[in-house]
């Protein structure tokens, strides 16, 4: 628990593509090992000397297959950031294949991290100054209730819907076998041993199918896709500009500059959003632009969240009016822009339509009102306007971690029952496997089987 | 305290199952006892169900054994019909129960206390706890004596203030019309001390001359018995064994009770207590499972030289009338005559949070409690109480290391970890499901798990430490035989195989490979095993479940080390929670209130979250610097 090996990502999502891996714990350097292939054929990463860098790849072992080129640091305790054997895997090949080279070394035993776990690490073995300590606890913090306000609001709908059906065929087979081994005496009906391996055999093809969601999972993982909309010269490149503190999309006084659908990744107080400028929304003929408004048209259609910017400094005209009927029915934020301008803007029209969004005055030319916005975005999202669960979606790799689990345990459960094993044997794994799903659910198995014992069955002098 | 003073060293309130361990727990070291009861005939008595062990209970008994009490050697004495349960399942869950002659049982537990050295037993009724400066002193009594104590156990069941409810008349009196014991409640809320009132209750008795077995089950006893202690063998305690009857409610029964539901007490609204949902009436199942078209009712002996049979299944507080003749419309029983009405029960009792896992009071040094006190249901789970609370008045006494026993080791630190951790609101009783790492706490190895203890702390005889100690390296001795044994591909082995059903061998194996397969038993295994030596069956049972099992209970052996790392990282007593930074607020509530002793107790409590153990271990840390006194691994 305390010095089991953990790994995660340890930069930043973001489409660039780069990204660390970092490992951390006594098995660290011999789990990386087993998925690295060095360039120079001899060469073993468990045998290398402290503080080396090595260029090679990560692969799929047996197989052989290669997943990423990368860059592999090997620092052994106690000098190193957790004063345990860190090893750390610089990855080049996009998002995808990060979470690939992190889901092998989860395979090969290393523990996703928990959040501020390294730090509190570090801090453990001596590594961080006594005076830092409050801020380690409030990284702790921080990181943990975000995850788990995310994971209450994932919870939501069907998700939470799919996750309770789970529970309730395993809560029903453990209180089954749990009875009838503390009431042995009582005429319970015994468990086919078919009919049981049907239902868990059912059982793990409904973790199998939500394990897969995963793969194709889009929302918290990526961000909560969040569209900047208006028509064009409003301002929202400057707009994405003073968000990311970065000049990335190109900003100049011509309107219909940002001809392509720009996506930055960032986070606002830990939420992670997936910014898409969109090119302006207007009637044109050029061509080119034409494809541009269509394709902001349909990441309107996408998104999660959606800012509406709004030149203050110029009256309301029928393109706005256009976007307005489009947004209506929206999670939305109206940002007023050009505040430092004269305001010509007739406020109440869009009040009129719009009447459940955030209004907010800004200036992203001089960056202000953008704390104003960035906190009504973390409102929303705490308040669970912004709704990210529309599907059915795994997107938290520990939930992920955890079903896995929970499959393991089913299968093992499996071979007992073929193994001639008594029941109390299964009990044990499926025990197991609803301890796993209680990770995610926050349920634990102990109470809720003795309320279904004595709620199914009638027992006791 | 004036010369007229009673001096002792340790002082038991209460001679149920939980007072008589704690007391012998005492005088056994050494240590000058006296045990207080409202009636010495009722020591040991009980006034429930005629019966010592069954599901996770057995395992109890054998634990109390293995650490050197008496519960195990009382029913092998008096037992009147003995049942190993749940044989077709595995190791872990079997679970040995013995009908009990109940005065027989009593008799013998009370000549047991009387011929102990160091032990006192007194009649009369405790009345008042002297506590000073948050330190237990003594004890007075009804008669106005005191009697000096440097600890005091408190195990008073379910006699404070007592009252017993059969339908529409209610009696001021504990079980079995007993008297109730009415001041010592007040005198613990002056000290500080938090009370709930819970409610249990017991089916009639009838005159088994009225009954016609004849139409009845009959369940008969195990014809090869297993004693309860460690010290017995099977031939030690051999006896002629009295049956036991099986018969079933029917709709007429199920109607006479419904007709009567407004008199029963538990729908008027009567009974305040909290009942638990493991004992429950039989209104409550005719009323919760109202589409079950019968329920089972076992006759019970009460005893060899008594015609009295406990009925049970048919716990009820419904009005003496209405229990007649519901009984009456049972086959074999349309005759019967109550000789005892059952009833329901309240009581007072304590929030166990109050309590370490020493079984101590937190807020009174030397104070001591345990059994249905303390919140649990049974004979068992009392008796376990009152070992390890006597034990630890004990240790305080000689000033040794308390003796705490980890969910890993033993149901009883299921059971006392559940309390004093988790708390209860209804009577707490034992189950095998409560355990997480059941397949380590078998009842065939409690005396490998805690014999130690038990002589560590002076329970366990040298005698008996030896030959536990030789019976311990015989099993690992055998083991490691087994699995270093290889058999080849030869046609004596090939022949074994083909005989048990087993697919035959490809290449070598060792014999213990071949005892993990189902259709093989070490028994049989003797004819391709010549190195053999003669062993004795206890040590045989160990060594074929421990490889029967040998993947599962690694498993489980894994879970456990990481349960013990958190188990083991000590929380210092002088810790303040208010000022650990960040804490949230429900946790430091929590926290302040139960005082683990350790980060593993700590994040059992409902309302700790995984953070805020992090941020705990983060401020330990931190503490541990400041005071510059290493508390890990204390």
């Amino acid at each position: 628990m305390l010095n089991d090996t953990i790994c995660s990502i340890a930069t930043a999502l973001s489409p660039s593509g780069i990204g660390i891996i970092r490992v951390s714990g006594d098995n660290s350097v011999s789990i990386v090992s087993r998925i690295f292939k060095s360039v120079h054929k001899d060469l073993k990463l468990d045998q290398v000397k402290t503080h080396t860098i090595h260029y090679g790849h990560i692969i799929m072992p047996i197989t052989d297959e290669i997943i990423d080129e990368v860059i592999v640091s090997v620092m052994k305790g106690p000098q190193s950031f957790t004063r345990e054997d860190v090893v750390e895997i610089n990855c080049h090949g996009g998002i995808m294949v990060l979470e690939n080279v992190l889901k092998l070394v989860l395979t090969m035993g290393a523990r996703l991290s928990e959040p501020g776990e390294f730090t509190k690490r570090a801090f453990m073995n001596g590594r961080i100054d006594l005076s830092q300590a409050e801020a380690v606890i409030d990284i702790i913090n921080s990181k943990t209730q975000l995850s788990l306000k995310s994971s209450v609001n994932q919870l939501n709908g069907q998700l939470s819907k799919k996750m309770d059906a789970i529970k309730n065929q395993l809560i029903y087979l453990i209180a089954h076998i749990e009875a009838s081994i503390d009431y042995p005496e009582y005429d319970i009906e015994a468990l086919n041993e078919d009919k049981v391996k049907i239902d868990i055999q059912k059982i793990i093809k409904d973790i199998y199918e939500l394990m897969r969601t995963y793969d194709s999972g889009k929302l918290i993982r990526d961000g909560i896709s969040t569209a900047i909309i208006g028509k064009p010269n409003v301002g929202k490149s400057s707009l994405l500009n003073a968000l990311l503190k970065e000049d990335r999309a190109i900003v100049t006084d011509i309107p219909g500059t940002t001809r392509d659908v720009l996506e930055e990744y960032m986070n606002i107080h830990g939420i992670p959003l997936k910014l898409i400028d969109t090119a302006g929304i207007r009637v044109t003929d050029d061509q080119i632009e034409k494809i541009g408004v269509q394709r902001s048209k349909s990441k309107l259609e996408e998104a999660d969240l959606i800012i509406f910017v709004l030149d203050a400094s110029r009256a309301l005209d029928e393109e706005d009016l256009h976007i307005i009927e489009l947004i209506k029915d929206r999670e939305v934020i109206c940002l007023f822009n050009k505040m430092d301008l004269d305001e010509k803007i007739d406020r109440k029209t869009i009040e009129s339509v719009i009447d459940h969004g955030y209004m907010i005055d800004i200036s992203a030319k001089n960056s202000e009102g953008i704390d104003a916005l960035e906190h009504a975005i973390k409102d929303m999202f705490y308040l669970g306007e912004i709704d990210v669960n529309n599907d059915l979606y795994i997107t938290n790799i520990r939930h992920k971690n955890a079903l896995e689990k929970a499959l393991l345990s089913l299968n093992e459960v499996l071979e007992s029952i073929n193994n001639k094993m008594p029941e109390d044997c299964w009990s044990i794994d499926l025990k197991n496997a609803y301890e796993n799903i209680g990770i995610i659910t926050g349920d634990t198995v102990n109470e809720d089987m003795i309320k279904e014992i004595f709620s199914r069955f009638c027992l006791g002098k | 305290m004036t010369d007229n003073n009673e001096v002792y060293e340790v002082i038991v309130v209460g001679g149920g199952h939980a007072g008589c361990e704690a007391a012998l727990a005492n005088a056994r070291r050494g240590i000058k006892t006296i045990l207080f009861a409202v009636n010495l005939d009722s020591i040991a008595m009980l006034p429930c169900n005629p019966s010592i062990g069954g599901t996770s209970k057995g395992h109890l008994v054998r634990e109390i054994d293995a650490l050197g009490g008496e519960m195990g050697k009382n029913i092998d004495k008096t037992y009147l019909q003995s049942r190993m349960l749940n044989t077709g399942k595995g190791p872990a869950v079997h679970s040995l129960r013995a009908q009990a002659d109940k005065h027989k049982y009593a008799d013998a537990m009370k000549r047991t206390l009387e011929q102990q050295e160091n032990l006192h037993i007194r009649q009369s009724e405790v009345i008042d706890i002297i506590v000073e400066d948050h330190e237990v002193k003594g004890v007075k009594t009804v008669s106005g004596t005191i009697y000096e104590g440097k600890a005091v156990i408190i195990a008073t069941g379910t006699y404070l203030k007592a009252k017993c409810i059969y339908g529409e008349v209610e009696i001021n009196s504990g079980p079995n019309g007993l008297q109730a014991a009415n001041y010592l409640t007040d005198a613990l809320k002056r000290n500080g001390i938090n009370m709930y009132r819970f409610k249990t209750g017991t089916p009639a008795r009838i005159d088994g001359n009225t009954i016609d077995f004849t139409k009845m089950e009959e369940q008969a006893g195990d014809l090869k018995v297993v004693p309860f202690s460690f010290e017995n063998k099977a031939s030690d305690i051999e006896r002629k064994q009295i049956p036991c009857w099986l018969a079933y409610t029917n709709a007429a029964t199920h109607e006479k009770i419904r007709e009567n539901l407004s008199r029963s007490p538990l729908y008027s609204g009567v009974i305040e207590g909290t009942g638990p949902r493991y004992c429950p009436s039989i209104e409550d199942k005719v009323v919760r499972f109202a589409d079950k078209e019968r329920h089972q009712v076992f006759l019970e002996p009460e005893g060899e030289d008594t015609s009295e049979m406990y009925v049970q299944g048919m716990s009820s507080s419904l009005p003496e009338d209405v229990q007649k003749a519901m009984l009456r419309t049972i086959l074999g029983m349309e005759k019967c005559q109550i000789m005892r009405t059952g009833y329901a029960i309240e009581y007072d009792c304590i929030d166990s949070l109050q309590l370490h896992p020493t079984l101590e009071f937190k807020e009174i040094k030397g104070l001591f409690s345990a059994g249905q006190f303390n919140g649990s249901s049974g004979y068992e789970e009392a008796a376990a109480q009152g070992l390890i609370a006597g034990i630890n008045a004990g240790q305080r006494i000689k000033d040794h290391e308390m003796v705490v026993i980890s969910r890993s080791e033993g149901y009883i630190g299921v059971l006392i970890d559940d309390l004093v951790t988790k708390g209860t609101k209804e009577p707490y009783r034992m189950m095998t499901s409560r355990a997480e790492y059941r397949l380590l706490l078998r009842q065939d190895n409690a005396d490998l798990r805690l014999t130690d203890i038990g002589y560590k702390v002076g329970l366990i005889s040298e005698l008996r430490y030896a030959k536990f100690c030789a019976k311990r390296r015989a099993i690992e001795q055998e083991v490691k035989r087994l699995k270093s044994t290889t058999v080849g591909v030869k046609p004596v082995v090939l022949n074994y195989l083909e005989e048990r059903g087993s697919t035959p061998l490809k290449s070598g194996a060792t014999l213990g490979e071949l005892l993990k397969r189902p259709e093989i038993d070490y028994k049989t295994l003797i004819a391709i095993d010549l190195e053999r030596m003669p062993l004795d069956e206890d040590v045989i049972e160990q060594v074929e479940i421990t490889l029967k099992y040998e993947g599962y209970i690694k498993r489980q052996e894994q879970q456990v080390e990481q349960f013990k790392r958190l188990e083991l990282k000590y929380i210092p007593e002088t810790i303040n929670y208010d000022e650990v930074y960040s804490l949230r607020i429900e946790a430091k509530q929590k926290l302040s209130l139960i005082r683990p002793l350790s980060i593993g107790q700590a994040s059992r409590i409902s309302g700790v979250s995984p953070a805020d153990i992090s941020v705990l271990l983060v401020y330990l840390e931190q503490y541990k610097h400041k005071i510059g006194n290493d508390y890990e691994g204390k």
